[in-house]
């Protein structure tokens, strides 16, 4: 009997080495190990042996069936491992193949640039208006402080409609309209097109974006119109960034004042864009003048505020090296694809 | 405005670079735009005299000159100029030299006669009649004034000066003068303003026997003449004309220059008549009558109206008021006697008159910007003062000075704290009154006892004339923060917390754009504005409501004259442009806006928010757009909405557009364009265009989500396909089987359609997945089978039928 099994375990190492498939090694599986199998039948003839021998074979026949389900294993193991291999190298693709791209379309570059400064601003609470781009000559000159024939209005061609009735020339009015709808405190920003009657060409449009900006509160004042700027400068174009400020002219701040960034192509050193002079002139601010506060109900003597207007364009164009302001409007998608 | 250097030295010892100057300037609020130097790129030309002057003896055209540049010998130089004269002094470039533009000259021969140097014309000098009157054109410049040879030509010619650029505010109407800006000059520099008190020279006679005067406008404020009699005109001297010459104005003769000299010294515009034109020998300062008109001094007729102010004679306008003089109020040789004007003319009306009559001018604009009429007399003064330095004709004793209402003098309470409170600063009293004073304020001080509320100093501002854009607190605040300097004074954090975010429309417009954006399409900005031709292009009838649009009363043109009541022109532009530019596929849109009149046209127009979707290419058609719009919807939370087939749009293809509707409100329209649109934009390509209210999306936009829990128990899925007739619209077999199959129904898709002999001629087969699911257990195959059963015979009323 032990001869016999010995017989056993030897004939299945020799068959499982050779066996290549896996049903080749469930055949072996069933042949050794089944209910019907040559260990099995072994163990059924444990019956005809002494009390001694019993337990001594009965080991025996356990070592063996052990040693095959273990080859059976491991003999499994290595088959599967072979054939994922097989498949792998049968499934390898060209990796360097061109994605399949989901569609994806773009913003328009300056509503890119808009939406950053829009983040800033809210972030510094300024919440975001908008008002009519048709709008009174009332809101657009005579509230702030430039009646009919001020020579100021000369700066600014405007489109009529009627002699009431223009397409505004500036987001001011925006000012007007928040602090009659509004009591301070207010912090405001108001993006929008404005019009004024230039022809076309490289760096002028009778359409344009501003964003006007409004504080008004007690106890504001000159330098918080410029830490604010100042802080709004740094955000957008990083912190080594240096402003200055000019005294300038508008009839409805005082004082007034142009807001300068140090070149960020150059650092301030002078180049072609700064035009060597290390400055880029980059918006127009100032305090609330009085006037423009007493015309919205506001007492000037309890309120303050500032008030500042950027051009969005010519942030997009630097922002992005455009020379030409045309692209922004001909919507080449050549070109707004680039952003 | 332009300021020679040397001129702002009369009035201030500045010692400086142009560059420092124009920094310092800029920064204290006078903006330098810019500075040039005539004598940048001219080098070694000196003055020399013509000691002898040959002919060439090989040429009959060239001349041999022997000429003293102050050098032990004298020079031989050749010239083809046949100006010349022994005893000429002329500018020599001397070998080795360089003149405008980086010409080199060195000595040479020229038909073998060594030349050392070349005598020069005005424009070798980068110069013209313009500047040296006197001198010609075509030849070598000959100097009309004594010099001493050898002397560098740069500094004869006065091309040493160097000319600042400033841009004047439209407030600063003082800063359009040479005193003006000399004022603040001196201030940003801390060095005294040496100003200059015109004598008033006396003369034989009296005035008032030659001329009277009376202002019966109410526009004119003062009017000041004065009388020179045995005018003398001749060329102004040289420094005068160089002085002329730096601010970019003409020299012409004594008499112009006078008044042109004083303009830019005081910046107020002046005026000299010929008497023997001033019929009467009245002025009426008046306004004009109706249809009367009067021939400029540029030869043009002009009608004038009762709202133009003129200077007039006993009869006729001889000048409107501020703006231009007539064809006879000039300066001419036969002039004997000239009366000098100077007026005081309000602003708004000349602005207005210089707009009527289509003229600006110098005068013109300086006078709209409000000028001081306390200047009037002293410019007067300083220009008779010039008459008889440039011993220009003989002075008329007497001043005629009608001045009916002398401007009051501004007195303003000097209020430290409300200054230093608007500014942020702590700007000590005395430093306010330190900066104040030399820009020409004057500081009074109050007993203490008399200060009344508000006041918070005992001192007060006295503002002086020309400084008439002060008027309160911030106005002198701006000009203590400009002489603190806006660069020292503190940045500071606003005090109180602000919280903001974006608004609902703001975020809902967000999310449109950006779904959009994400479905491919790229974002366009269009211009507001276009021509009647827009709504040709698309289409429109010619009594469409669309067509008539706010119109822009002074447009660039035509093409830009209607603001848009309907943007899809404007897209098209876009598409046709992209298709021009061989673009295989274009997807756009943009965030319109649409201006639609209100009735009133003194009412603004309402402003209408549109998403404007423009595509065509591969897959780009009717239906993946309409698909694009569905998204669009749900990603609005948007449901209930129906479709209606748009057949009678002349823009769209009338067999493949329809309206969107939830109600009976118009949310969007989509569809192919018409053939004839298409043509009209020059297009091949089908183009889809979905036209959305992005208004009305955002009043209906759907709730929050609320939470559903998932599904427990499993669905029963059918599929029913269908053989129904062309003419039966999709919409309406979905709303029939929803209906059949009831609440069970969790979702309905066509997944296939088809068309084919087998099915019959004008039919088509739909085929549908319906799932169907009960959530509180599980649903049965004989519910499944009833809903199915109900949903057939739903559809046997529009001749719908299971396909066999």
């Amino acid at each position: 009997m032990k001869e016999a099994l010995e017989k056993i375990r030897q004939s299945a190492e020799e068959l499982l080495a050779k066996a290549d498939s896996e049903a080749a090694l469930e055949e072996l599986r069933v042949r050794f190990l089944g209910k019907k199998g040559e260990v099995t039948a072994i163990l059924k003839q444990m019956g005809a042996l002494t009390a001694e021998e019993r337990p001594k074979m009965g080991a025996l026949a356990n070592e063996v069936r052990a040693a095959i389900d273990a080859e059976l294993r491991q003999r499994g193991k290595e088959l599967a491992d072979k054939l994922l291999e097989q498949r792998l190298a049968a499934e390898r693709i060209d990796v360097t193949l061109p994605g399949q791209r989901p569609q994806q379309g773009r913003r328009h570059p300056f509503q890119q640039v808009l939406d950053e400064l829009k983040e800033i601003f809210l972030g510094m609470g300024f919440e975001v208006k908008a008002g009519p781009e048709v709008e009174y000559d009332h809101y657009n000159f005579e509230m702030l402080n430039m009646p009919k024939s001020h020579p100021a209005r000369d700066t600014q061609d405007t489109f009529y409609i009627t002699e009431n009735i223009l397409l505004r020339t500036q987001t001011s009015p925006m000012q007007i309209r928040t602090m009659e709808a509004q009591k301070p405190p207010i912090r405001i920003i108001c993006p929008g097109r404005v019009y004024r009657s230039d022809a076309v060409d490289a760096t002028h449009s009778p359409l344009f974006h501003q964003i006007e900006g409004l504080v008004v509160d007690k106890g504001i004042t000159f330098t918080d119109l410029k830490g604010t700027l100042e802080a709004f400068i740094k955000k957008l174009y990083g912190e080594e960034t240096r402003v200055r400020f000019r005294p300038h002219h508008f009839p409805y701040t005082e004082p007034s004042a142009e807001m300068d960034m140090s070149c960020f192509k150059c650092g301030g050193k002078g180049c072609s864009l700064c035009k060597g002079e290390g400055w880029i002139e980059i918006l127009g601010c100032g305090m609330v003048h009085p006037k423009v506060l007493e015309n919205c109900g506001i007492d000037p003597e309890v309120y303050s505020g500032f008030a500042f207007g950027v051009g969005l364009e010519r942030i997009a164009m630097m922002r992005y090296g455009i020379d030409d302001m045309r692209l922004f409007y001909e919507n080449d998608l050549r070109f707004l694809k680039q952003f | 405005m332009r300021l020679p250097l040397n001129w702002v030295r009369d009035y201030a010892d500045i010692v400086t670079t142009p560059h420092e100057y124009a920094e310092k300037m800029t920064m204290s609020g006078s903006k330098v735009e810019g500075y040039t130097c005539e004598a940048d790129g001219i080098e070694k030309v000196v003055i020399g005299r013509i000691l002898k002057l040959e002919r060439h003896p090989d040429s009959d055209h060239l001349w041999v000159c022997a000429v003293d540049v102050g050098q032990t010998a004298p020079l031989t130089i050749v010239t083809g100029a046949q100006n010349l004269k022994e005893g000429d002094l002329c500018p020599v470039a001397l070998d080795g030299s360089t003149l405008p533009g980086g010409v080199k000259i060195r000595r040479g021969k020229l038909r073998g006669v060594e030349s050392c140097g070349m005598l020069c014309s005005l424009g070798e000098l980068g110069l013209t009649t313009h500047d040296f009157p006197c001198a010609v054109e075509d030849g070598i410049m000959v100097l009309d004034e004594e010099v001493p040879v050898g002397t560098d030509a740069v500094k004869a010619l006065g091309m040493d000066d160097v000319s600042v650029e400033f841009e004047i505010t439209p407030n600063r109407p003082d800063c359009l003068s040479i005193r003006g800006l000399a004022r603040e000059s001196a201030a940003t520099y801390g060095v005294p303003f040496r100003d200059h008190v015109p004598a008033a020279p006396g003369g034989e006679g009296d005035i008032r026997d030659w001329l009277s005067v009376e202002i019966t406008a109410p526009t004119c404020s003062r009017y000041v003449a004065a009388m020179v009699t045995n005018v003398r005109v001749a060329p102004s001297p040289r420094w005068l004309r160089e002085r002329l010459r730096l601010c970019g104005v003409r020299p012409i003769n004594n008499i112009v220059d006078i008044t042109n000299y004083v303009m830019l010294e005081y910046g107020h515009p002046m005026h000299a008549f010929d008497h023997a034109y001033v019929g009467g020998r009245q002025i009426h300062v008046r306004m004009a009558r109706e249809g009367e008109k009067i021939v400029t001094l540029d030869g043009v007729e002009r009608p004038l109206d009762a709202t133009m102010m003129v200077i007039a004679d006993d009869k006729v306008p001889m000048a409107v008021a501020g703006v231009m003089g007539g064809e006879f109020s000039g300066i001419y040789d036969s002039t004997k006697t000239i009366v000098f004007e100077g007026a005081c003319f309000d602003g708004p009306s000349v602005r207005v008159t210089a707009k009527k009559v289509g003229l600006r001018t110098e005068a013109s604009g300086r006078f709209e910007k409000g000028l001081n009429p306390e200047n009037c007399l002293p410019a007067i003064q300083r220009a008779l003062e010039l008459v008889v330095q440039l011993d220009a004709g003989d002075v008329i004793g007497g001043i005629i000075d009608v001045y009916p209402q002398p401007r009051a003098e501004r007195r303003i309470p000097l209020r430290p704290g409300a200054i230093n409170r608007l500014l942020g600063t702590e700007v000590p009293v005395e430093q306010m009154i330190a900066i104040l004073k030399p820009l020409g304020f004057g500081i009074e001080k109050k007993p203490l006892t008399a200060l009344v509320e508000h006041e918070e100093s005992p001192y007060v501002v006295v503002v002086p004339p020309e400084r008439y854009d002060v008027e309160r607190d911030c106005d002198i605040a701006e000009e203590i923060c400009r002489y603190v300097g806006y660069n020292r004074v503190p940045s500071t954090i606003m005090k109180g917390v602000a919280t903001a975010r974006p608004s609902e429309l703001q975020t809902f417009r967000s999310r449109m754009i950006e779904a959009l954006v994400g479905y491919g399409l790229y974002e366009c900005e269009t211009f507001s504005f276009y021509g009647k031709k827009a709504f040709d292009n698309i289409n429109l009838p010619a009594d469409d409501p669309l067509r008539r649009g706010v119109v822009i009363s002074n447009p660039l043109g035509e093409d830009t004259s209607i603001m848009r009541t309907t943007a899809v022109p404007s897209l098209l532009e876009v598409v046709a442009r992209n298709y021009n530019a061989r673009a295989a596929e274009v997807a756009v849109f943009e965030n319109a806006t649409e201006y639609l009149p209100a009735g009133d046209p003194e009412k603004l127009p309402v402003e209408n928010e549109k998403l404007i979707l423009a595509v065509y290419g591969p897959g780009r058609d009717y239906l993946s757009l309409k698909g694009i719009v569905e998204q669009l919807l749900e990603t609005a939370r948007i449901t209930g909405v129906t479709v209606t087939p748009n057949t009678e749009g002349t823009t769209y293809h009338p067999g493949r557009a329809a309206w969107l509707m939830l109600g009976d409100e118009k949310l969007a329209v989509i569809g192919e364009l018409h053939p004839k649109v298409l043509a009209n934009y020059g297009l091949k390509p089908r183009v889809c265009v979905a036209d959305i209210d992005l208004d009305l999306l955002f009043a209906h936009r759907g709730p929050m989500p609320e939470f559903r829990p998932l599904p427990k128990h499993p669905a029963i899925t059918r599929d029913l396909a269908l053989v129904a007739g062309e003419e039966v619209p999709a919409a309406e077999i979905a709303a029939r089987i929803e209906q059949g199959a009831g609440k069970l129904l969790e979702s309905l898709s066509l997944f296939d359609i088809y068309r084919g002999e087998n099915i019959g001629a004008g039919k088509k087969s739909l085929a549908y997945s319906l799932v169907l699911r009960t959530a509180d257990r599980t649903l049965t195959d004989e519910e499944a089978d009833k809903a199915v059963a109900r949903v057939l015979k739903n559809l046997e009323q529009l001749g719908v039928v299971l396909r066999s």
